[in-house]
């Protein structure tokens, strides 16, 4: 076993994790951060998306080990205090969401997004969450509810 | 974008409330099937077959059950030996024995990954690495994997004791061919002799996957009362019941089915997996909890996709543009055991239009592959890829407008189907028009390669058993419990109806998915059905509601309950008035709690149909055809919840341009499933779509209170034949396989 | 008295006839008049006195979920299809 200390959602945590197990079994089984899925668990459908010291990554391809002494960010750390951000909001105005499977992966990549290019296109969108699955939307929606959301946060 | 055919005559419905389980499901917190945790719990895993057609010769557990850490291990010898007894379960039946051997193997194992063995162990590594030490001896079979392959009288048979089924009647000798079916009306020699122009061709459809993202998951727990507990990711609970009950010969009244949520199942979370080798599991570990979960690659190779097909379709025309016959044989491949979507994709193939010679001809076939599930308007796509692009290309020939041709030939009230029944009030033609008359059809598309295809669809819809229940609290607002899972917003649809019918916003009312304890049987979320018949469900507890609250309302003022109105939230009989929340408050002293049930089992579902307009760019060198414009216009009756209806046509029309441009199961020699993956079993992403624009068309269902349609289903059936003809528009080159995936596209190109 | 139309596969038995009438109070009633005319027809329709499990019943342009039991008008028009499956 190895021991693990990070910061996770902006408090300090530690969990014991065995070599093999990545970071999405560690979320869910050990932390009981069920927000992040597994999809796939081989990088192809962005469910399981965190990030890591502000990158966005797929926890599905991440060692647990790893993130000692880094910053993660999970769904479930999203939202400030006693609110929702505006993409949580912006999805749900939009309608963005229908199963509701693969929205916390939508919203951490969207955020990522936004973090690092605050206002998009559709194109730039389209193009940074073509690493997320949705088998139910068809994805009209989603880019809808990421671009009011940039241009909820500009005004 | 929407339009209605009429103005608003209703407060609560055709609003777009937040859904009641928003907040949850974008914060992360909702629970889905795999997310439950109890105290205790195993995991499990399941070994799978190799190999795509063997005898099973022996099975040996023994260095799996020694294993360290390993608590359970199950196999077919732990299943009861179940006749060949067909389960109705509503929609279709399901052959009992034929289930129970896909869950577990017995003599044969009938696909690559078909299940022969479930472990429980103190976590999923250690269950995986048990499994694998399960020796299984083989007799490894020729594999069958093709309908043309499977019906010849020399290939080898999959099923000893199957016969082929014409109605009852069954064939002598040993068969793959399962049934045959046949529609027939009219004179079709006639109807050719009088056709002017007749086209006909052969297609091709690759078996595809509902894709769902999230895995199956079931979690049960045995207590040693007896009493089974099941928490699984599934789109009816009480199918679960009566599929595990069946399954294992338990009385369904000790199995309570508590649904989480689902991330999606399109059809392929109706039918069990799991469920009863989790509740096997969980009995022979000493009645600890446990989980079963698939992995992305079980999810694709061992649950339920849709039949790959050959379909021939024939249609004649006269000069003047009217269709005077029509001809179709349609062969699916059901996968491993019977039950493939043959029937009602004869329902589907020709379905918009006015047939006086018409024969459709069906064969349900077995080949060595996973058994097929319903996928979304079950064997629609294929059909109507087959029958839209012979259409379309009648159009054509005939010089005539593709959506003007459809309306000429267009069904209406009145108008019978091939199987001879009449339909009722439908929306077909106001379908066609609205596409006509949409911003995309009449915007000009220029440009070299570029084309545009139009295409319709038809889907029958369902009615089937519902039941709900309600109680006022004391605030005046209500709480509902229904038993339809909620896959795509149908609890905030459900408490819109009831809000409307009470004449309350939808706030007012609290809904909540029950258990199987909870609530009356309800059927699936399939079929179209849910905001139709749960709908109606909740409206009868709506009227009860208020019949119950009128009378106490009656006995504070002292007057008969007929002299008692109701109106939107309020109470009045002649200078006396009273809210709801005045009235709820005052309960406890006027008789005490209202609460009202009701259970509907409606049959007025109407029909939908949906036209599809694409516009495709093709890459001529790499035969890639990037889709630039979609519209899709459907008819729902009474959009109850707009935005919803929008998204189902958006996702629908995602599905079916997937199974257009990418989507098939790629199979080698022996059988096995190559591409069990998403980087190589490749749907849609944001990159590939563009914004799809929606028109819904309301022409009411007279059969519902507030007219409302299914929606769900039609709009995965016109997409593939609309993208086909719009890549004929743009490189002349008529697609007769799916997927129409670059390599093929450019090898038609560099062929004709 | 009520029309049955004769499912493709089984206008053998009725002679090429698509569509018969046939006395009954119910579809169950119906399917025993049309046995006396056409023999053999009642056990491809049903089994075990149930309808077929891959059948259903249209009266009216409705399927029914009361099968076998469906009341039937003087008029009525009664149709055996083929039961479909669904998704979601």
């Amino acid at each position: 076993m190895i021991h693990v200390q990070t910061t996770l959602n902006g408090e300090p945590v530690e969990f014991l994790c065995e070599p093999r197990q990545s970071l999405l079994e560690v979320l869910r089984e050990t932390l009981g951060l069920t927000g992040a899925k597994e999809g796939c668990n081989n990088g192809n459908c962005g469910a399981c998306n965190v990030l890591l010291d502000g990158a966005l990554v797929n926890a599905c391809l991440v060692l647990a080990g790893e993130v000692q002494g880094r910053t993660l960010t999970t769904i479930e750390g999203i939202a400030p205090a006693g609110g929702l951000h505006p993409l949580q909001r912006q999805f749900l105005e939009h309608a963005a969401l229908q199963c509701g499977f693969c929205t916390p992966g939508f919203i951490v990549a969207a955020k990522a997004l936004l973090d690092c290019t605050p206002q998009p296109t559709e194109l730039e969108v389209r193009q940074w969450l073509a690493g997320n699955l949705c088998r139910c939307t068809g994805y009209d929606r989603i880019v809808r509810a990421v671009l009011a959301a940039a241009e909820e946060a500009q005004a | 974008m929407t339009t209605t055919a009429k103005p608003a005559q209703f407060k609560v419905l055709g609003s777009t409330p937040v859904r009641q389980d928003g907040v949850d499901k974008v914060t992360g917190r909702a629970q889905y099937g795999a997310d439950i945790r109890l105290p205790g719990m195993l995991s499990g895993a399941v070994l799978r077959s190799p190999h795509a057609h063997a005898r099973i010769k022996s099975i040996d557990t023994r260095a799996a059950e020694a294993y360290p850490g390993v608590r359970a291990v199950a196999t077919a010898r732990d299943l009861p030996d179940l006749e060949s007894k067909v389960a109705d379960l509503g929609e279709g039946s399901v052959n009992l024995r034929y289930q129970s051997s896909n869950l577990l193997a017995r003599d044969k194992v009938l696909y690559f990954g078909h299940a022969l063995a479930a472990v429980a162990a103190v976590n999923a590594h250690v269950a995986e690495a048990a499994a694998a030490l399960i020796q299984v001896d083989y007799e490894i079979l020729p594999p069958v994997l093709d309908v043309r392959q499977a019906m010849r009288p020399d290939a080898p048979i999959l099923l000893e004791e199957l016969r082929t089924d014409e109605l009852g009647q069954k064939g002598e000798q040993p068969t793959n061919i399962a049934a045959h079916y046949l529609d027939e009306t009219g004179d079709l020699e006639q109807g050719f002799r009088e056709a002017d122009l007749i086209v006909e061709r052969e297609f091709t459809t690759a078996m595809v996957h509902q894709g769902y993202i999230e895995p199956h998951s079931a979690t049960a727990l045995v207590t040693a009362d007896g009493q089974v507990t099941i928490w699984c990711s599934t789109q009816g609970a009480f199918g679960v019941r009566e599929q595990t009950a069946e399954i294992l010969r338990l009385p369904a009244s000790k199995i309570r089915v508590i649904p989480m949520e689902i991330g999606g199942g399109f059809g392929g979370k109706i039918g069990v997996y799991l469920e009863p080798l989790a509740v096997l599991l969980s009995r022979k570990s000493g009645h600890r909890p446990v989980k079963l979960t698939m992995s992305r690659r079980e999810v694709l190779a061992a649950t339920g996709p849709t039949s790959g097909s050959s379909i021939k379709v024939k249609m004649g025309a006269n000069r003047a543009g009217q269709i005077t016959a029509a001809q179709a044989t349609l062969i699916y491949e059901a996968g491993a055991y019977p039950g493939s979507p043959v029937g009602s994709a004869m329902g589907v193939i020709f379905a918009p239009y006015r047939l006086r010679n018409a024969r459709v001809e069906g064969y349900d076939v077995v080949v060595n592959k996973p058994r097929t599930a319903a996928y979304r308007a079950p064997g629609g796509t294929n059909a109507a890829f087959a029958s839209e692009t012979v259409v379309d290309e009648l159009a054509e020939r005939l010089g005539l407008d593709p959506l003007a041709f459809r309306l000429q030939n267009g069904v209406q009230e009145g108008d019978r189907r091939v199987n001879g029944v009449a339909y009722k009030r439908i929306g077909l033609l106001e379908v066609l028009r609205a596409a006509q008359g949409s911003a995309h059809y009449q915007a000009p598309l220029a440009g070299p390669y570029r084309g545009r295809g139009v295409a319709a669809g038809y889907w029958g819809n369902y009615g089937g058993k519902s039941s709900a229940s309600a109680s006022v609290n004391a605030d005046g607002t209500v709480s509902l419990l229904e038993g339809s899972v909620d896959i795509g917003g149908s609890r905030t649809a459900l408490a819109m109806q009831l809000a409307e019918t009470l004449g309350l916003p939808t706030e007012s009312i609290r809904a909540t998915v029950a258990d199987t304890d909870a609530v009356g049987d309800t059927e699936g979320t399939y079929g179209s059905r849910t905001t139709f018949a749960t709908g109606w469900a909740v409206y009868e507890v709506g009227q009860q509601l208020k019949a119950k609250l009128c009378e106490r309302a009656a006995r504070l003022w002292g007057v008969p309950a007929d002299q008692v109105q109701y109106a939107d939230g309020s109470f009045a009989s002649g200078e006396q008035h009273l809210t709801l929340a005045e009235l709820a408050a005052q309960l406890d002293r006027l008789g005490g709690p209202v609460v009202a049930s009701a259970a509907v089992q409606p049959k007025n579902y109407g029909p939908g149909f949906a036209a599809h307009i694409v516009d495709v760019e093709v890459d001529p060198e790499t035969g890639k055809v990037q889709v630039l414009r979609y519209t899709a216009v459907q008819d729902a009756g009474k959009a109850v919840y707009p935005n919803y209806v929008a998204s189902q046509m958006q996702g629908g029309a995602a599905q079916g341009i997937g199974w257009a441009l990418n989507e098939e199961y790629v199979y080698d020699a022996q059988g096995r499933l190559l591409n069990a993956n998403w980087l190589d079993y490749r749907m849609p992403v944001s990159l590939d779509l563009p914004m799809i624009d929606t028109l819904i068309v309301e022409v009411p269902n007279p059969g519902h209170p507030f007219g409302v349609r299914g929606v769900g289903e039609v709009p995965i059936v016109p997409p593939a034949a609309a993208v086909a003809n719009a890549i004929y528009r743009a490189v002349g080159v008529r697609m007769t396989e799916l997927p129409m995936a670059p390599g093929r596209l450019v090898a038609a190109l560099q062929a004709g | 008295m009520p029309v049955v139309w004769i499912p493709a596969l089984l206008r053998g038995l009725t002679g090429g006839r698509a569509s018969v009438l046939a006395a009954g109070a119910t579809v169950a009633d119906v399917i025993t008049s049309l046995e006396a005319q056409y023999p053999g027809l009642q056990a491809r329709l049903t089994t075990d006195g149930q309808l077929r499990p891959e059948l259903a019943v249209v009266v009216d342009g409705q399927t029914s979920p009361l099968k076998l039991r469906q009341p039937l008008a003087e008029a009525s028009e009664v149709h055996f299809v083929v039961a479909i499956s669904g998704g979601a």
